[in-house]
């Protein structure tokens, strides 16, 4: 404790640290916001008068130390001191989803027996209002944007300013008491608390200590070298622990300046006017970008698009290793360098990516392509793998050493261990302290000595020490010979054609894996049209020679880069069908977050996986489907079953030598 | 209703309407030999929002356009503001401070949104032409005031992420929405709105609604509204004049109106003779 104390520099919540900075970066921009179309500013002295005024008109309102404290809106510099005052008097900030309905925030307000409630505008206080009856613990809400909410009853509804206005007024009266309770504040204290909305079951309340936030900051900071001068664009959901790291942990840390939108539409615009030399991203959003890039390029005149393509090509050839600082040719490196001034400079401007100098990306698996493409512009971006638990940190990718298929090497501060099933497991600063209010599901996930369980299964690989995630751990199985089988991650390489919406590969406990394939309509049909092939429905076009020629190639593709990974190997795919109807939550197929429910694919398509497995080369099928309306329905059809070339098995052959 | 005192009344959910913004006394309007409005009267209370309804050809958008000055009536007097407004055109009406929409969309197309809201400001701007091309001092000034005003408008209505595009690239729902924070840029006493949902989609529908009663609600704008959606009118107004063949058929509450004989049959449809 008094060790940790030392390497946090004697700042031991992120209050103090707001003291440092308002004494240290004094007269540097903290917040900006757009608003009314202009980029308003905060030094750090102005965010700490903001912070000091409501934390005292908390108190004022009879915050007490402990309490809870809802914060609900989108990215808002004055939600941001919300939480930070919040943490002054003693209290714990719970920042929510703002998009989550009424019923999903009653469940998470009553969890946590808020009393207080600051909500960004009449939208959110209207939800509140409805499910307040069923709160008992709840007691006041406090509103931003007094919007439409004149006429409401004021007696337990207060106007953010006007908070701070009676904090102000009451400062030689209250101070004392804010001073006292902050002065109280340690590493052992709770920083914030963060709902995870776990896939099953009810969330569960993620309690993380000012010692989680501030070393995990500190860590992170320290291994990309951020310093005050970095600049962030604060637009992912508050209540995400992404965002509390980089906006509060990292910000407060460093004293960066976090830069908030004007609204979620305006985003991109904001993006490009800001210019972040520090930014996050979910895989989805790059490739949104990309997407964007190449239609407008498609309808570009021909002389540019035949600069974009030349150029970058080029960028594809040597960017990484430019950016990586390998040995280039002097000829690549000038040809680079026009590129830069003709094609990347202004497509990075386009993009708002002028300055970033440190990108991040992870939640999931992001497509070669993808991860290639803004690399090879010089753009540093690199992966991280991390959960609420572990306060964001597991893994990080160095300068120099980024691959997208790995997730990097373990964050500072962070042991690895690999389970006998293949699970990983960490244990760090950032580890987090429990589960609020449920001992057993913190005992289930993390054991006496601090190991967390991940939930999701890899391996570290020797040669280079990065992590790779295969896999959720439950979804990973054994193959007949012993061999690791791992479906998802050859589903998620098949995934990455666009000809492939989904992808189901079967093999636990057999001596192959096979597969079945979902064309993607929208891909596949506009080739079609190119190529003058007539269809009349899926079921058409995913039976045509030529689409399943063109899967096939995929499906070989794939297996040769699968079969570079001894590990992995087992999982190549010997034999493909396209089904004939597109797997859909209506059938029960997948969740509504269209993720493949496999058992029930396995047990309604048993006649398909038998003719894979026993060498059929084609199967009459008839399936039942459920319409929209209800009613059901039948689809029979001849589906022909293709053998795809598979890549030698380097294992195997070693354990024969 | 003519029993009103001249002090204004509460409405149901609770909002003190003012005294008589204006008053048409008597309109009678023809075009040669067709009557478009016939002796029609009413009134328009401050902090109120009042919608004339009536079915097609009935003389609505002709009444908005006696209101709005574009049209001068042969008989009967418009009064604004406790005063007998003298037959004037257009643009000293909208210095009156009226300001209006169109049914059919009138932007400038090739504008930007922020430049066709700046337009709005123009009856409030003093500064000359010679000075604003110059663009020092005063007039300097005088932009920044009233952009600070339009950038106000465009946070309300939540157009900020068109803000640079031009009018022309616009769907045809926004392109409503900027048409109704030009007329808020003008800060008008009385705004006059001509269809503003037709054509729209349910959602675009409710969406205008809530920024006409937050207008309404947050600026204390008085409106006074054509509508064909019954739904949007009688959900919206607080008062409704109802007008068939040129004549005034019904006046009052959307529930006095609704229960209206006259107004049934001219809706549901009753043989004329």
């Amino acid at each position: 404790m008094a060790q940790s104390s030392q390497a946090t520099g004697g700042h031991t919540s992120i209050p103090a640290l707001l003291q440092r900075n308002a004494q240290r970066f004094a007269d540097k921009p903290a917040y900006r916001e757009k608003e009314f179309g202009i980029w308003q500013t905060w030094t750090w002295k102005d965010v700490q008068r903001e912070v000091n005024n409501l934390a005292r008109g908390l108190i004022n309102l009879g915050v007490n130390e402990g309490d809870f404290i809802a914060i609900i809106g989108s990215n808002r510099p004055q939600l941001y001191w919300s939480m930070v005052a919040a943490q002054s008097v003693g209290a714990v900030p719970v920042p929510l989803y703002q998009d989550s309905a009424a019923e999903e925030m009653a469940y998470v307000l009553d969890h946590c027996g808020a009393r207080f409630v600051i909500a960004e505008d009449q939208e959110q206080v209207d939800k509140v209002i409805e499910i307040q009856d069923r709160l008992h613990q709840f007691e006041h809400m406090i509103y931003l944007d007094p919007r439409g909410l004149r006429k409401y009853d004021h007696s337990h509804l207060h106007d953010f300013r006007h908070v701070q206005e009676q904090g102000h007024a009451a400062r030689d009266e209250l101070t004392p008491e804010l001073e006292r309770r902050r002065a109280k504040l340690d590493l052992t204290s709770t920083c914030v608390m963060l709902y995870t909305s776990g896939t099953t079951g009810k969330p569960k309340g993620v309690v993380l200590s000012n010692r989680n936030i501030i070393e995990s900051a500190q860590n992170s900071s320290e291994f990309d070298n951020l310093g005050p001068g970095e600049e962030i664009l604060a637009y992912l959901p508050m209540a995400w622990v992404g965002d509390f790291i980089f906006s509060v942990g990292q910000a407060y840390w460093t004293g960066f300046c976090v830069n908030c939108p004007e609204s979620a539409e305006t985003m991109m615009t904001d993006l490009r006017e800001i210019g972040p030399t520090y930014y996050f991203a979910p895989p989805r959003v790059f490739e949104t970008q990309l997407t964007s890039v190449m239609i407008r390029m498609e309808d570009a005149s021909r002389m540019k698009k035949w600069l974009f393509d030349t150029f970058m090509a080029h960028a594809r050839k040597v960017g990484p290793s430019i950016l990586d600082g390998k040995p280039v040719g002097f000829m690549d490196r000038l040809k680079y360098a026009l590129g830069n001034i003709l094609v990347y400079g202004p497509l990075k401007n386009t993009l708002g990516f002028s300055r970033v100098r440190i990108g991040y990306t992870a939640g999931e698996a992001i497509g070669p392509e993808i991860f290639d493409f803004y690399r090879s512009l010089g753009i540093n971006l690199k992966q991280l793998y991390g959960q609420t638990e572990a306060t964001v940190f597991i893994t990080m990718q160095p300068d120099g050493e980024v691959r997208s298929d790995t997730v990097g090497v373990p964050a500072p501060g962070v042991e690895l261990k690999i389970g006998d099933n293949g699970e990983v497991y960490y244990r760090s600063p950032g580890v987090f302290e429990c589960y609020y209010k449920n001992p057993e599901s913190t005992a289930d996930t993390k054991d006496a000595e601090g190991w967390v369980a991940t939930g999701d299964a890899g391996f570290i690989e020797e040669s280079s020490g990065h992590l790779r995630i295969i896999d959720r751990a439950k979804d990973v199985g054994k193959m007949a010979d012993g061999r690791l089988f791992a479906p998802k991650y050859v589903e998620n390489k098949l995934k990455f054609y666009p000809n492939i919406l989904e992808a189901v590969v079967f093999g636990n406990g057999r001596d192959r894996c096979m597969a079945f394939i979902n064309i993607d309509l929208s891909a596949v049909g506009n080739w079609a049209e190119r190529n003058n092939i007539g269809y009349s429905s899926y079921q058409e076009l995913a039976g045509h020679p030529k689409v399943l020629d063109q899967i096939q190639s995929h499906v070989e593709e794939v297996n040769r880069s699968v079969a570079e990974d001894p590990i992995l190997s087992g999982c190549q795919i010997h034999r493909f069908l396209i089904l004939h109807k597109e797997l859909d939550a209506d059938d029960g197929e997948m969740t509504r977050t269209r993720k493949v429910r496999r058992r029930i694919v396995e047990d309604k398509y048993s006649d398909l996986i038998t003719a894979l497995y026993d060498g059929s080369e084609r199967i009459s099928t008839r399936t039942e489907v459920t319409y929209e309306d209800g009613r059901k329905g039948y689809i029979s059809a001849t589906l022909e079953i293709r053998d795809a070339a598979v890549q030698p098995d380097t294992t195997q052959k070693m354990a024969a030598e | 209703m003519n029993q009103m005192s001249t002090e204004g009344y509460t409405t149901a959910d609770g909002r003190q309407i003012g005294g008589v913004l204006m008053e048409m006394k008597n309109i009678t309007l023809r075009f040669g030999g067709v009557k478009a409005i016939t002796d029609i009267s009413f009134d328009i209370r401050e902090g109120e929002i009042r919608a004339i309804i009536g079915p097609n050809g009935a003389g609505k958008s002709s009444m908005l356009n006696v209101i709005s000055g574009f049209y001068v009536p042969q008989e009967g007097e418009v009064w604004f503001r406790g005063a007998k407004r003298p037959p004037m055109k257009p643009y000293q009406v909208a210095q009156q401070g009226i300001a209006r929409t169109f049914q059919n969309i009138a932007l400038f197309e090739g504008m930007s949104v922020l430049d066709n809201v700046m337009t709005g400001r123009l009856t409030h701007m003093k500064t000359g032409m010679v000075a604003q091309a110059i663009w020092k001092g005063a007039a300097e000034r005088e932009e920044v005031e009233n952009r600070e005003v339009v950038e106000k408008i465009i946070d309300f209505l939540e157009i900020q992420a068109i803000r640079k595009t031009p009018v022309a690239r616009l769907p045809y729902g926004l392109k409503k929405r900027v048409e109704l924070a030009r007329a808020l840029a003008a800060e008008p006493k009385l705004l006059l709105l001509d269809e503003p949902m037709a054509g729209m989609n349910v959602e675009e529908k409710e969406d205008m609604s809530r920024f006409i009663l937050d207008v309404n609600d947050e600026f204390g704008t008085t409106i006074a509204l054509i509508e064909h959606d019954m739904g949007v009118v009688m959900d919206l107004s607080d008062r409704v004049v109802v007008m068939d063949y040129g004549k005034k058929i019904g006046d009052g509450t959307p529930d006095e109106v609704r229960n209206n004989q006259a107004v049934i049959d001219a809706y549901l449809g009753v043989a004329h003779d």
